[in-house]
């Protein structure tokens, strides 16, 4: 492979594997809100 | 599993309770199994080839964030906050002088009829050719033995000719999801996404890594990254870009709106959503790397370029092109079974995806339960498919029907979901506040922005260009005749099937609904 093609591939990869592991992060830091609104009688996600 | 109990107050139309995926995760897997199908394995590699290589990623990013995503969160806000099926959903979202726009959720559920019958084909073709691939069946003429032998394809038309070896496996299909289906959410569709979609990712990584490690698979890497910098001031490479990310993601007819009415009222919306898109760009990077590497190796083998193969995208890269490399490959049979069973995983959950679409809205408008809407629905449709898919004619009819459903009913939908949302319900803000009520990424300005003015004009672009083109150079060299009746016919079938379906009466009133939280309490949390 040449350079650039590398550099491509190593920009696609950091911007869109990157992109799945830090939104998988940021849902398992912060999976749910604290407050919700009143009214909701059913209980939220667990896993 | 969480249920809820009562009234249609609760988000039912019927007097069952709503059926709930189990948790964040079975959402998260079910809507990751239906965005990753068949488009992401054998669409994505060649598309990006032939629109810039590695140039063409900075459209394709770029179209990820400022319109994939963002209509994501609209389908799920839409289907979160109004909990129903499509039609359920437009027709509370349209309140009391909106009522019409049922039909836009009926036009959806008519897209993903007219799809799952000629989807569930390519998924028979599939699982044939995974048994195929063990004693490499196809022999050295895969073109001719994928067109005349198997298919025995004949001119375009309608034959009642029918091939016993596509009809098997197309009613063994049918068969399988249709069960799946049958049994529900939690127990049905998730528990089929939780065991096929980490298969799916496994046998697929085996396959990439296998690829790798092939003669010339560098070469094909280098064909596939390597930047042509002039596409990015073509506008069909950006139009390109768009569709891809579009057509990829499953959004915009009422799959997304459908898996989300079945998370509970407090779910996460947004953050999930940004997994799921952000998986299924991952998963498509993947399948350019295994598709490429494997492409590469075949120039090698033949003394070619990549640039002078044929059949890099699409049923030919599959089912000719594939083929070819397996009986060339050492250790081929293993390497074909992992592509074409990877195939089968991927189409069967996306099948899975678009049939809930029309079992939750006929469960909905009819109060029946998912089983009678398996067997009733689901049987009338399997009969549809095998008489036009499992015959002679049934490889065109499918190729004709796929172009018109995708580019003029999926992309019309589209369109008219936008519009009439963010500027003619101007229900943007009421969306963005629920959104921001539930969810831990929040949304702004910005988004009703992409959803509402740059998604419609992107959307109308692609499909005033694809109407030109489509009705002055026709499709294919098919005969007009034939493109009036299998190509606009299908249209004109999804627009009679929304208008007659949204004519019939309710079982149970889908207008005895509040939706949570309430006008006043978003109000109150956007002070």
């Amino acid at each position: 492979m040449s350079g650039i093609a590398i550099t491509f591939f190593v920009v696609a990869a950091v911007l869109v594997w990157g992109g799945l592991i830090a939104s998988i992060i940021f849902l398992a830091r912060k999976p749910q809100l604290d407050v919700y609104p009143d009214g909701a009688d059913d209980v939220s996600d667990n896993d | 599993m969480s249920v809820q109990q009562g009234s249609g107050q609760q988000g039912t139309v019927a007097s069952r309770p709503r059926e709930q995926w189990s948790g964040q995760l079975g959402f998260i897997l079910s809507a990751i199994g239906s965005a990753v199908g068949l488009g992401n394995i054998w669409r994505f590699p060649g598309v990006a080839y032939e629109n810039g290589g590695g140039a063409f990623l900075i459209p394709y990013l770029i179209a990820l964030v400022t319109a994939g995503i963002p209509i994501l969160f609209l389908d799920y806000a839409i289907g979160h906050r109004f909990r129903g099926s499509s039609p359920t959903a437009f027709r509370r979202l349209g309140g009391k002088a909106g009522k019409w726009l049922e039909s836009l959720g009926w036009f959806q559920v008519w897209i993903c009829i007219v799809i799952a019958v000629y989807y569930a084909a390519v998924v028979a073709w599939a699982a044939s050719y995974f048994t195929f691939s063990f004693d490499l069946r196809w022999g050295d003429d895969t073109a001719g033995f994928f067109v005349t032998e198997f298919l025995q394809t004949s001119e375009p038309g309608f034959s009642s000719q029918f091939v016993p070896a596509v009809l098997i496996p197309l009613v063994l299909v049918w068969v399988a999801v249709l069960a799946v289906l049958g049994s529900g959410i939690a127990k049905g569709v998730q528990r089929a996404n939780l065991i096929f979609l980490p298969l799916l990712v496994v046998a697929f990584l085996i396959l990439v890594v296998r690829a790798l490690f092939l003669d010339g698979a560098m070469t094909g890497l280098d064909a596939l990254f390597t930047p042509d910098f002039s596409a990015l001031g073509d506008p069909n490479v950006w139009i390109a870009a768009y569709s891809q990310i579009f057509f990829s993601l499953s959004i915009a007819f009422g799959i997304m709106i459908t898996y989300s009415s079945y998370r509970n009222r407090r779910a996460n919306v947004t953050a999930p959503a940004l997994v799921v898109a952000f998986a299924n760009s991952s998963f498509e990077i993947i399948a350019g790397i295994g598709v490429f590497a494997t492409l590469g190796y075949f120039a090698f083998q033949q003394g070619v370029g990549v640039d002078e193969l044929e059949g890099i995208t699409g049923v030919g890269l599959s089912f000719i092109t594939f083929p070819a490399i397996v009986s060339q490959m050492p250790g081929g049979p293993l390497f074909g079974a992992l592509f074409f069973g990877s195939l089968v995983m991927a189409g069967f959950t996306s099948l899975l995806s678009v049939l809930q679409v029309v079992s939750s809205a006929f469960q909905d408008k009819f109060g029946i339960t998912a089983r009678q809407a398996s067997i009733r629905v689901g049987s009338a449709l399997a009969i549809v498919s095998v008489l036009l898919f499992s015959t002679t004619t049934g490889l065109i009819t499918l190729d004709t029907v796929d172009q018109w459903a995708n580019n003029i009913g999926i992309v019309g939908a589209a369109i008219a979901a936008t519009i009439l949302v963010i500027w003619v319900l101007r229900k943007g803000p009421e969306l963005a506040a629920h959104l921001n009520a539930v969810s831990t990424f929040k949304v702004g300005p910005i988004w009703q922005l992409l959803v509402g003015v740059l998604a419609p004009i992107v959307l109308l672009y692609m499909l005033i260009q694809r109407i030109i083109v489509l009705t002055t150079e026709g499709y294919e060299g098919y005969p007009l005749w034939y493109l009036a009746v299998a190509g606009w016919g299908t249209v004109a079938v999804i627009l009679i099937g929304a208008i007659s379906m949204t004519a019939l009466r309710w079982k149970h009133d889908p207008d005895d609904f509040t939706p949570w939280p309430s006008a006043e309490a978003l109000k109150e949390l956007k002070k």
